[in-house]
């Protein structure tokens, strides 16, 4: 079997406080990977220090299988980044956003031409090519943002809470992407607060404070817990909240 | 390392796009030039004319009275006050009645007639350094003139140099303390704009985010560097440009030597200048720090480059000191082709100081800029 994604032992340490305590998991290549957790439990830092953003103080890593510690040019060609925050220039359009980045990944006038086509049709964001991004409202944004980490194909899509704060239609419809992309074959880690996207995720990691607890597929997870609990079709979220509420007893 | 010019070319476009949606960067890249040319063009001018001058004449004969006509005519000193003895003269000038003194030794006429070098004494009251250049210079000229002159009537036309005034100086025969003043503030304009443009670059990309986003792209240290160095070398040069016809043109300036050679010098200049701005912008946790900094960059920099305070008078160790900032050589440069007419092999060794500097500096940056959030 092959990974998109390993991680072993990854530690990361914020002075005296651990933000991330040991973690492994794999993802599979052309999985649809969920990792949930309560707000400050280390999701972002984990792909942080997957994306070689910052280093971690313990713990290997390798993705498109290659180490993250020495082969981060050779990783960065192979992945798309959305992070949490908005990070494309507010102060540029639509389409010199696309066009920067994809002159950054080195993609030829032809190519970038077509991919921006297919990119602007994908986004619903035709006609919109000259708005000034910070214009556009939340759900045009973020598809934007997704645009532009997949303009150069990447085999690998990290997607850090893409719907915060997004209506449910446009989450809706950037599911959809999702499903679209991960057909053709991109492997994908999501993280979200929504468990309703979470429950369309091949596999399910739960961090809480820096510590796995669980990895598994969304219905084990439920079996999981109707084993330690008594209630008879549990949803995600009461998953989720069982988890923390018997956690936080610790 | 890899290098992509299509890369590199998309943070060109990026930055230009960034820059004409920004009005505040505009505002410093055209208004600030003309601004400041004129404020200190004029600023600086101010004081040259109408020198209070103490005089203190030991001389009787017509000669002194003569030279000190020529003082008077050259409509840059006024004679207000008499002196009859040295002590008289630093009285005068240490209470601010005068800005100046002409000394006139007893032997003056005698020796003029006689053909032997006269010697005058000019005291300048050093507390204000820019005026007090000007002075040197304003005398320096008016002797000059007044030598020519004897010359011109003494039977003796051998005599090498009649008048002997020490503290001359030789360049801006024009003795207008703007043609003297404007080259240093054109290095000093183009310092300082590009500093503040620079010294932002890296750190506003950490600060709003989208750093993150870029330095998960292939973009390689150097790719980024050069991109987001070359957009400030077109600006810097479109300054340059400004700053020479405001100077040539509305201040009358005469440029001696080659303007080809003066914007070449300038474009060396600008990797250093803005070298330091990236490295300011790539160690600078927040814009605020990157702004102290810079701040902190420039005050010296005007200080102690010679533009202020000429750096012959500097002490040994602040002159040193002056040395590392690359503002130093290019006010020489600027000087030194404007003023003197120099060429190229005048200027050789600043040439290569000014190469290594912006090498060194820029690789420097480069090396300091790490592909990390933090
Ligand atoms: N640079 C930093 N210095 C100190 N502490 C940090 C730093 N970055 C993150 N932390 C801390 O590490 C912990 C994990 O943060 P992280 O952003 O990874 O959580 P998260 O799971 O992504 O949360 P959220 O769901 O709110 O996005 C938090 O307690 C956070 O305060
Ligand atoms: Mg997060």
């Amino acid at each position: 079997m092959e990974y998109a994604i390993e991680i072993e032992n990854f530690t990361k340490k914020f002075g005296k406080f651990t933000a991330v305590n040991d973690v492994s998991f794999k993802v599979k290549k052309g999985e649809v990977f969920g990792f949930l957790g309560p707000n400050g439990s280390g999701k972002t830092t984990v792909i942080r220090m997957l994306m070689g953003l910052i280093s971690p103080t313990y713990g290997k890593g390798k993705v498109a299988g290659f180490d993250i510690s020495k082969d981060g040019d050779r990783i960065r060609e192979k992945i798309g980044y959305m992070s949490q925050k908005f990070s494309l220039y507010e102060d540029l359009t639509v389409e010199e956003n696309l066009d920067f980045y994809g002159g950054v990944y080195g993609l030829s006038k032809k190519l970038l031409e077509k991919k921006k086509k297919e990119i602007l049709k994908m986004a619903d964001l035709e006609g919109r090519e000259k708005t000034i991004t910070s214009n556009l409202s939340g759900g045009w944004k973020q598809r934007l943002a997704l645009g532009c980490s997949i303009i150069h194909d990447p085999e690998i899509l990290f997607l850090d809470e893409p719907t915060g704060g997004v209506d449910p239609l446009a989450r809706r419809k950037f599911w959809d992407l999702i499903y679209k992309l991960s057909q053709n074959g991109v492997t994908i880690l999501v993280t979200t607060h929504y468990m309703d996207e979470a429950e369309h995720c091949n596999t399910i990691g739960f961090i809480y404070y820096g510590n796995l607890l669980t990895l598994d597929t969304p219905n084990n997870m439920k079996k999981y817990v109707i084993d330690g609990h008594i209630k008879v079709k549990p949803s995600l979220e009461d998953v989720f909240v069982f988890i923390v509420n018997k956690e936080g007893t610790i | 390392m890899n290098f992509n010019v299509k890369r590199v070319l998309a943070v060109i476009r990026k930055e230009f796009y960034q820059i004409k949606r920004d009005k505040r960067t505009i505002a410093i890249i055209l208004l600030m030039p003309i601004m400041e040319l004129l404020l200190f063009g004029y600023a600086a001018s101010t004081s040259v004319d109408h020198i209070s001058t103490v005089v203190f004449n030991n001389d009787m004969g017509r000669e002194s009275q003569e030279l000190l006509d020529g003082f008077t005519n050259s409509q840059y000193f006024d004679i207000d006050y008499i002196a009859y003895s040295m002590d008289d003269v630093h009285h005068y000038i240490d209470d601010g009645y005068s800005k100046a003194g002409i000394v006139i030794p007893p032997e003056f006429s005698e020796n003029i007639k006689s053909g032997k070098t006269a010697q005058i004494q000019l005291v300048v009251d050093g507390s204000d350094p820019t005026s007090a250049q000007t002075i040197l210079s304003s005398a320096g000229g008016v002797a000059q003139a007044m030598s020519v002159e004897i010359i011109g009537d003494n039977a003796i036309k051998t005599m090498p140099q009649p008048l002997d005034l020490r503290s001359r100086v030789w360049y801006n025969p024009d003795m207008s303390s703007i043609n003297f003043n404007v080259p240093g503030l054109i290095g000093v304009i183009l310092q300082t704009v590009t500093l503040m443009l620079t010294s932002f670059s890296i750190v506003r990309e950490r600060e709003k985010g989208t750093m993150e986003q870029l330095i998960v792209t292939p973009i390689s240290k150097m790719e980024l560097m050069v991109g987001k160095i070359i957009p400030y070398v077109i600006i810097g040069f479109i300054d340059i440009i400004l700053a020479l016809a405001l100077s040539v043109f509305w201040f009358k300036v005469p440029v001696a030597g080659s303007i080809g050679l003066l914007l070449f010098f300038s474009v060396i200049f600008l990797f250093s200048a803005l070298g330091v701005g990236l490295l300011i912008s790539t160690i600078s946790k927040s814009q605020l720090q990157a702004m102290q900094l810079s701040m902190f960059m420039i005050m010296p920099n005007i200080l102690l480059s010679g533009y202020m305070f000429p750096r012959e008078a500097m002490p040994k160790v602040i002159q040193t000191i002056s040395n590392i900032f690359p503002l130093t050589y290019f006010i020489k440069v600027l000087r030194g082709i404007i003023l003197k007419g120099n060429g190229f092999s005048s200027l050789k060794n600043e040439f290569i100081i000014l190469v290594i500097f912006g090498i060194a500096v820029l690789a420097m940056a480069t090396f300091k800029f790490k592909k990390k959030i933090y």
